[in-house]
C-alpha cells in the first residue's frame, strides 16, 4: 500500500465508521456491528502503519497535495505510529466491551458515531505535523468527548461535564493564543519548519516563554500538577466503557503533544524548560498518588492514579536521554493497557455486585477467583511488580534517570510506586478479600446466585479484559523487542533532523 | 403566533434563499462563497419557514432527518478524499475533470465540488438539528 493510504487510513476508517453508523441511526443492532468492524479495521490499519514506519522510516502524507510548510501534512514517525497502534488496540477492546455495558438509551442517542469521531480526533492529533492542525484535532476530540461524558444526562454526569468543558476550553484558549504568538515569532506552524527555524533564533527567551504557554495548555489536557483537578471530578461520572476509553486516551494525547513540542520545537533552553518539566513530573506523581490513597470509590481511585502516572510519563521527557525517554513511552503504552483493563474489570465487579464503593464490595475472591486473578495481574502491573509490564517500564525509566544521576526523581518515583502498591492492595483487600456485608449475615453476596452465566454479554466483557491482561504479562516477560523498538523511537525523537528531513525534504 | 404577512413573504423568500444558497455553493468553486456559507443561507431558509409556520411542516418540507443529512454530507466530504487516495494521490489531493459542455463552453469539475456539497449538507443538517430541536422544546 502506498504511504498516502497508510497514513490516511487511521483517519478515514473512524470517519467512515461514524458516518455509516449515523446512516443507520435508527437501528441500534446494525450500529453495534458497524462499530466493532470499524474498530477492528482501525486496529489492523494501525498495525500496518507501525510495520511500514519501522521498515521505511518516517512516513509523510501531504493532505490536499500542498507541499509543506504551506500545506498540512500528516506525519507518522515511530512515536506517532506507536500511539496510533495503542489507540487502535484500545478502540478494539473497548468497542467490544461497549456491546455488553452500554444501555440501549445511550446507544440509540449516537454513542457509536461519537465513539468513532473521538477516535478520529485522537489519531489525527497523534499524526498531524502542524501546530494549528493539532489544535483542530484537539477540538474534534474534545467536542466528541464532551458529548460522550454528558450523554445520558444524569445529574453527576452533567456536573462532571461542566468542569471538564470549562477547564478544557480555558486550555484551548491558551493554546490558541500561544499558537498565535508562535506564528508571530516564527512565521510558520509546521512542526518540522518550526524545529528548523527555531534552532538558532535570536531571542530564545521569547520562544521559551511561548513554550511555557504550550506547557500550561497541554498540561491542562494531560492533567499535570497543578492543573489536574478536572480529571478526578469528571472521569468517574459516565458509564464505565466511556471512562475506560477517555482515561486511556485523552490525557495521553496531552502527554504526546508535550513530548512532540518539547523534543522538536522548544529545545532552545533545555536546562530551564526541562528542569520545570522535571519538578512538575515529580509533583504530579506524588499528588496523584496521595489523592488516590484517600479514595474509597474504585473509579475515583483509578482516576487519581492516572494523574500520578502522567508524572512518570513526563520524567523521560524532562531528562531527555534515550533510555529515560524510552522508559516514558513504555510507561505510556503500559499505562494505556493496564489502566484500561482496571477500569474494565471494575465494570465487571460493578456488574456482579452493583457498586463501585470499596466499603460495599467484598468476597469477590471467594466467589469469582478468575475475575480476581485478572484484577490482580493488572493491579500488580500498575504498581510495577515483576514480571508484569509496569515493572519493565519503571525499570527502564529508573535506569535512564540513574544514568544521568537524577537521584531525587528516582526516589520520588519509587516512593510513588510504593504508595501505588498500597492503594492497589487496598482495593484487593477491601473488594476481594474482605467478606461482604451479606456474607457476614450468612447470606450469599450479590452476583453469586444471580450470576448471569457465560452469556454473550459476559463473553463480550471478558474477551477485552483477557487480551489486555495477556498483553500486560507479555510486555513484561518479552520486554526485549518492546524496549528495543522504544529506544529506536526515543533516538528518533532526540534527533529532530530525521523528522525535519522527512517532512521538508533534503534541501533543508 | 401566526402572521399572515410573514407566512406570505416566507413562501416566496424560501425559494429565493434556497436558490441563492446553491448559487453561493457553486460560486465558491472559484470565487468567495462555498459550501459553508451556502449551507448557512440554506439553513436560514428552513429556519425562516419553521418560524413562520411550524416545526412539523418544516420537517415535512425537508423530507429527510437532519442527522441523515449530516451523515450523507460527511460521507460525500470524506469520500472526496478517498477518491483521491484510490487514484494514487494524497488524501484530498483534488482531481480535476475537464470537459466541453455544449452551450456552456469549457467547464472543469473537481472532487473539490463533491467535498463542498458535502460541507453544504453538513452545515444545513447541523444548523437545522439545533434549531428544530430547540424550537420543539
Amino acid at each position: 500500500m502506498s504511504h498516502d493510504v497508510l497514513v490516511a487510513l487511521p483517519l478515514v476508517i473512524p470517519l467512515a465508521t461514524a458516518v455509516i453508523a449515523m446512516l443507520f441511526y435508527n437501528s441500534r443492532e446494525s450500529q453495534r456491528v458497524i462499530s466493532v468492524i470499524g474498530a477492528t479495521a482501525l486496529f489492523a490499519a494501525s498495525i500496518a502503519l507501525l510495520i511500514a514506519v519501522r521498515e521505511d522510516g518516517v512516513l509523510v502524507s501531504e493532505f490536499g497535495a500542498w507541499a509543506p510548510p504551506f500545506g498540512i501534512n500528516m506525519v507518522a514517525d515511530l512515536l506517532s505510529a506507536i500511539m496510533v497502534l495503542m489507540t487502535g488496540l484500545i478502540a478494539f477492546t473497548v468497542s467490544i466491551y461497549s456491546l455488553a455495558t452500554m444501555d440501549p438509551r445511550r446507544e440509540s442517542f449516537g454513542y457509536y458515531p461519537l465513539f468513532h469521531i473521538l477516535l478520529m480526533g485522537i489519531t489525527g492529533s497523534f499524526m498531524t505535523g502542524d501546530m494549528f492542525n493539532l489544535f483542530v484535532w484537539f477540538e474534534v476530540m474534545l467536542i466528541a468527548s464532551f458529548v460522550l461524558i454528558a450523554l445520558g444526562g444524569e445529574r453527576p454526569q452533567l456536573e462532571g461535564a461542566i468542569k471538564y468543558v470549562a477547564l478544557n476550553l480555558i486550555s484551548s484558549m491558551i493554546l490558541l493564543s500561544a499558537i498565535g504568538l508562535l506564528y508571530g515569532v516564527a512565521g510558520t506552524l509546521n512542526f518540522a519548519d518550526l524545529g528548523m527555524k527555531l534552532q538558532d533564533v535570536d531571542e530564545p527567551w521569547l520562544v521559551t516563554t511561548i513554550g511555557m504557554m504550550f506547557l500550561v495548555s497541554f498540561g491542562i489536557k494531560a492533567a499535570i500538577f497543578p492543573m489536574f483537578f478536572w480529571l478526578p471530578a469528571s472521569y468517574h461520572t459516565p458509564p464505565i466503557a466511556v471512562t475506560a476509553l477517555i482515561a486511556a486516551l485523552l490525557s495521553k494525547v496531552g502527554v504526546y503533544a508535550l513530548i512532540r513540542a518539547f523534543t522538536l520545537v522548544f529545545t532552545q533552553e533545555t536546562s530551564y524548560t526541562h528542569q520545570i518539566l522535571l519538578v512538575v513530573a515529580g509533583a504530579t506523581m506524588v499528588t496523584g498518588v496521595l489523592g488516590a490513597v484517600a479514595q474509597y470509590e474504585v473509579r475515583k481511585l483509578l482516576s487519581f492514579h492516572i494523574i500520578s502516572q502522567i508524572g512518570y510519563m513526563l520524567v523521560g521527557l524532562a531528562i531527555l536521554s534515550p533510555l529515560a525517554l524510552a522508559g516514558s513511552i513504555f510507561y505510556i503504552v503500559h499505562n494505556m493497557v493496564t489502566k484500561t483493563n482496571l477500569f474494565l474489570i471494575s465494570g465487571v465487579s460493578y456488574r456482579l455486585q452493583g457498586t463501585y464503593e470499596l466499603k460495599e464490595l467484598g468476597s469477590l475472591y471467594r466467589y469469582h477467583p478468575y475475575v480476581s486473578t485478572l484484577f490482580f495481574v493488572s493491579a500488580m502491573a500498575l504498581a510495577g511488580m515483576p514480571p508484569f509490564s509496569g515493572f519493565m517500564a519503571k525499570l527502564t525509566l529508573v535506569r535512564g534517570s540513574l544514568e544521568i544521576e537524577h537521584y531525587a526523581i528516582v526516589a520520588v518515583a519509587l516512593f510513588t510506586s510504593l504508595l501505588t502498591l498500597f492503594s492497589m492492595t487496598k482495593i484487593w483487600t477491601e473488594g476481594y478479600w474482605t467478606p461482604s456485608k451479606a456474607e457476614e449475615n450468612d447470606e450469599l453476596p450479590p452476583g453469586v446466585e444471580d450470576f448471569p452465566g457465560w452469556t454473550s454479554n459476559m463473553i463480550a466483557m471478558f474477551v477485552p479484559i483477557l487480551i489486555l491482561a495477556a498483553l500486560s504479562v507479555g510486555m513484561g516477560l518479552l520486554a526485549q523487542p518492546v524496549i528495543s523498538l522504544l529506544i529506536e523511537t526515543a533516538e528518533q525523537l532526540l534527533d529532530p533532523s530525521v523528522y525535519i528531513e522527512a517532512v521538508l525534504g533534503d534541501e533543508s | 403566533m401566526k402572521s399572515l404577512i410573514l407566512q406570505t413573504a416566507t413562501r416566496s423568500l424560501v425559494a429565493v434563499l434556497l436558490l441563492f444558497s446553491i448559487f453561493l455553493l457553486l460560486r465558491g468553486h472559484d470565487e468567495p462563497g462555498g459550501g459553508f456559507i451556502g449551507g448557512l443561507v440554506g439553513a436560514a431558509a428552513f429556519a425562516l419557514y419553521a418560524i413562520a409556520f411550524d416545526v412539523p411542516s418544516t420537517r415535512r418540507m425537508l423530507g429527510i432527518r437532519p442527522q441523515m443529512m449530516i451523515a450523507i454530507g460527511l460521507a460525500m466530504a470524506g469520500g472526496a478524499g478517498v477518491i483521491s487516495l484510490l487514484a494514487g494521490e494524497p488524501y484530498f489531493g483534488h482531481l480535476w475533470y475537464h470537459t466541453d459542455l455544449p452551450g456552456f463552453g469549457e467547464i472543469h469539475l473537481g472532487t473539490f465540488l463533491l467535498f463542498d456539497i458535502g460541507v453544504f449538507l453538513v452545515v444545513i443538517g447541523v444548523t437545522l438539528l439545533v434549531i428544530l430541536t430547540l424550537q420543539e422544546e
